[in-house]
């Protein structure tokens, strides 16, 4: 035998997914809404979203470059950050903040903490906050989306997002199909939902965190007395619950913490949309439970195979 | 005691992963090696106390006799598989790396049986005991543990369920399948002797849906009048890895769980390899040890793929020769399976008892990525048949974390890879662990070193 063999460890055998396919799937997954974006507030959507997804991968090279680490856009997860960031902001925002809103998810949250899988709270949740918290106007500008119903309208360049409509102004169909103010990714309901699916199909996301945020959510309105439909389809919650709750770093890995964590999504969504006068409560609960991912995975360590709880004085 | 029924479907199991089955040789008659010019036999090719040589150089020796024993009681004797003469007693590097005796042996090609094999008396269960402990078998299936150790059940367990392993789970590896087609009656026979003297009622043969023939030819047989009783029935259980692994197969069987850190007598069950239990047949009608097995040789870069019935001690390097060589540069070589087989540096090295396949595994089989930061994405939990927190483990492996590997039950790994394997970010997980786990046991035994006197 000339050539020396390779030694190694076992495994030998390795399964055929990576990080850059997962992150894929996400990108699909996200397409329908990025194309809903367009049909709904007009090509504009596609130039942010191209500015945020640009910048972020921009900044995420430059970032490891920086610190002498090597070089990770390959595995797509910059891109998903930027169109994530992208569908969470109002079409009309000024590039400059949007890019800002990039700075603060990629150097900050993300490449600060040790880049991907190292973060604790979501890069694209977080910089939304901030720039929610430092631009409130423009964060929340709502421009018209197509077909939106009439009374919608605040003037001519606004209109009210169904959080703070009066009751009736917007009828279920509007909410699925996006005829409504809002970010440009949170809208249209139907899109988002059908991105889940074929993250659940592909094993992307495990469909717990969805289900179990939006089933708290649901009861939750019940509780308080809104119309758990209305709710459900309404603001960022399945932009939230689909794509932002189920981020891998930032949410439990254990079975019975992914339940934990989104039933404390869909409490607090709920609560914050009731009890406070920020219209959305989806961001801050996320943001939240994001901090308690450690605690609550230390408290859902999973029964070993053959592990028995033992009694005091019961040791052999 | 309870009536034991016997399961119309296997329990559920968590984890695994599916792994190509890759079984090519599954319907290729084996083949048999012509006897190799010089075998090897290692002191080491069991689990337990090394064997001491109890021959010289320049001894004559003939087939099946003793040529290695020990005194301990977990140990199996060697027996010459070739006839010929000692060349030399001499240091050999084993698969792990370690270096031990091994006794070498040259043929004369005349295949001499030794005078001394008789088929042994057996009217007990203490003399099947010995029996199986002079025969020098060890569990065929990969592991290398005596099987008279096994069979010699401790009095304060009771076991009621004899589970013959055919789960064959690893990729490419057929020689237990190939063992059911062409011996069937022997595997049968086996069960029957080992239940008989162990006074066991149930016995469950435990085989991946992915073996209908073998299926079908045990079920012939068993369903026949050898088991007047119908205490022997034969389980389809899925075709994902790691199925075979003893706690897993034991969980599928009968729905039970091995303690942690326990065996599997504290589940009440005797778990055997099929090709073991098939070799007591044999040994109990000829005598004959164990001196021979049957191994697949697989993998990309084998021209022939092929069961072999071989000597133990040939080189590897004769056996694939045999199959038609390499028909490229092959990128790993594995002795066992490429879920948990041992990569080999070279090909001069020489087949063990427990060794249940040589694979020849090109580039691009057996080639991944480096590896990358963990996406924390949960896929090893979901992978892990034992429900345990590999990427945890292999954190705290990597930190150090006594008490980080503790908490997560370090030592309940069985290292089966299905993490690894499924790890998108390629991660060394079993690796990492597999250093954790000896980090705890130095640990222990610091604990103990330092409260000495204390129980151990
Ligand atoms: S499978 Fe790999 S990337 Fe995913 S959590 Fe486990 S170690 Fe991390
Ligand atoms: S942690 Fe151990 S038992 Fe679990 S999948 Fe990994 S190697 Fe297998």
């Amino acid at each position: 035998m000339e050539q020396k063999l390779h030694v190694s460890s076992s495994p030998h055998f390795k399964g055929n997914n990576s990080t850059r396919r997962i992150m894929l799937d996400v990108i699909i997954a996200l397409c329908p809404a990025a194309i809903a974006a367009c049909v709904i507030f007009g090509l504009r959507s596609l130039v942010l979203i191209a500015i945020c997804v640009a910048t972020c991968v921009l900044l995420e090279y430059v970032s490891r470059k920086i610190m002498k680490r090597d070089a990770t856009i390959g595995d797509l997860s910059a891109v998903v950050t930027g169109l994530l960031l992208a569908l969470n902001l109002p079409v009309d925002i000024n590039p400059l903040i949007a890019m800002f809103g990039c700075l603060i998810a990629i150097v900050v949250v993300k490449q600060m903490f040790g880049g991907i899988g190292m973060n604790f709270v979501n890069p694209a949740l977080a910089a939304r906050i901030v720039l929610l918290v430092s631009f409130p106007s423009a964060m929340m500008h709502w421009a018209p989306a197509l077909g939106a119903p009439a009374a919608a309208a605040i003037d001519a360049t606004t209109s009210a997002t169904p959080l703070v409509a009066e009751a009736g102004t917007y009828s279920y169909i509007d909410l699925l199909l996006g005829r409504c103010g809002g970010s440009i990714g949170e809208v249209c309901a139907v899109v988002l939902i059908l991105g889940g699916i074929y993250l659940v199909i592909r094993k992307v996301i495990s469909p717990i965190i969805p289900c179990v945020y939006l089933a708290t959510a649901a009861l939750m309105s019940l509780i308080v007395g809104l119309d758990p439909l209305y709710q459900l389809l309404s603001g960022g919650v399945l932009l939230g619950a689909i794509f932002m709750a189920t981020d891998y770093t930032t949410s439990p890995v254990t079975k019975w913490g992914k339940v934990i964590f989104a039933v404390g999504c869909g409490f607090f969504t709920i609560m914050l949309r009731q009890f406070s006068n920020m219209p959305e409560g989806v961001s801050f609960s996320i943001l939240l439970m994001n901090i308690l991912v450690p605690l609550i995975e230390r408290a859902t360590v999973p029964r070993t195979l053959g592990y028995i709880k033992k009694k005091k004085g019961e040791q052999k | 005691m309870a009536e034991l029924s016997f399961p119309k479907r296997p329990y559920r199991t968590k984890g695994g992963v599916h792994a190509p089955h890759n079984k090519n040789t599954a319907h290729k008659e084996s083949v048999v090696l012509p006897v190799p010019a010089l075998v090897a036999l290692p002191m080491t090719q069991h689990i337990g106390a090394p064997c001491k040589p109890m021959v010289k150089v320049g001894d004559t020796v003939d087939v099946g006799q003793q040529i290695a024993g020990s005194d301990a009681f977990v140990s199996a004797p060697i027996h010459a598989s070739v006839s010929g003469k000692v060349k030399k007693i001499d240091k050999i590097t084993m698969p792990d790396g370690s270096k031990v005796d091994a006794i070498f042996i040259e043929s004369d090609g005349e295949q001499r049986l030794s005078p001394d094999i008789k088929p042994p008396q057996v009217d007990s269960l203490s003399d099947l005991i010995t029996a199986v402990r002079d025969s020098g078998l060890v569990g065929l299936g990969g592991a290398g543990f005596p099987t008279a150790v096994k069979l010699n059940i401790p009095s304060d367990k009771h076991v009621d369920t004899l589970i013959i392993n055919v789960a064959e789970c690893e990729p490419y590896i057929t020689s237990d399948h190939r063992e059911i087609l062409e011996n069937s009656w022997d595997v049968i026979s086996g069960i029957i002797t080992v239940k008989e003297f162990l006074n066991i009622h149930r016995v469950i043969i435990g085989i991946e849906n992915n073996k209908p023939d073998a299926i079908k030819a045990l079920r012939e047989i068993a369903d026949s009048s050898v088991d007047p009783e119908d205490e022997i029935r034969v389980l389809p259980i899925k075709a994902t890895y790691p199925q075979g692994a003893e706690k897993i197969l034991i969980k599928a069987c009968t729905g039970r769980e091995v303690p942690v850190g326990g065996l599997p007598s504290d589940a009440g069950c005797l778990v055997m390899n099929v090709g073991s239990i098939a070799f007591i047949a044999r040994y109990l009608k000829t005598g004959i040890p164990l001196i021979s097995r049957r191994l697949t040789v697989d993998g990309g870069c084998i021209e022939n793929p092929v069961n072999v019935i071989v000597p133990i001690g040939t080189p590897i390097k004769e056996v694939i020769d045999f199959v038609g060589g390499y028909k490229e540069q092959p990128y790993k070589l594995i002795m066992g399976g490429p879920m948990m087989g041992i990569s080999l540096p070279n090909d001069e090295l020489y087949v063990l008892k427990q060794n249940n396949a040589i694979l020849a595994l090109s580039e691009k089989e057996a080639k991944f990525n480096e590896p990358s930061a963990c996406i924390r994405c949960g896929k090893c939990l979901d992978a892990c048949p034992m429900r345990l927190q590999p990427l945890e483990l292999a954190n705290a492996a990597n930190r150090g974390d006594i008490d980080g590997l503790k908490l997560y039950n370090a030592m309940n790994c069985m290292e089966c890879g299905c993490c690894s394997f499924t790890c998108p970010a390629k991660r060394h997980l079993v690796q990492n662990i597999r250093v954790g786990k000896a980090l705890l046991q130095k640990a222990k035994r610091e604990a103990v070193a330092a409260s000495k006197g204390g129980k151990k």
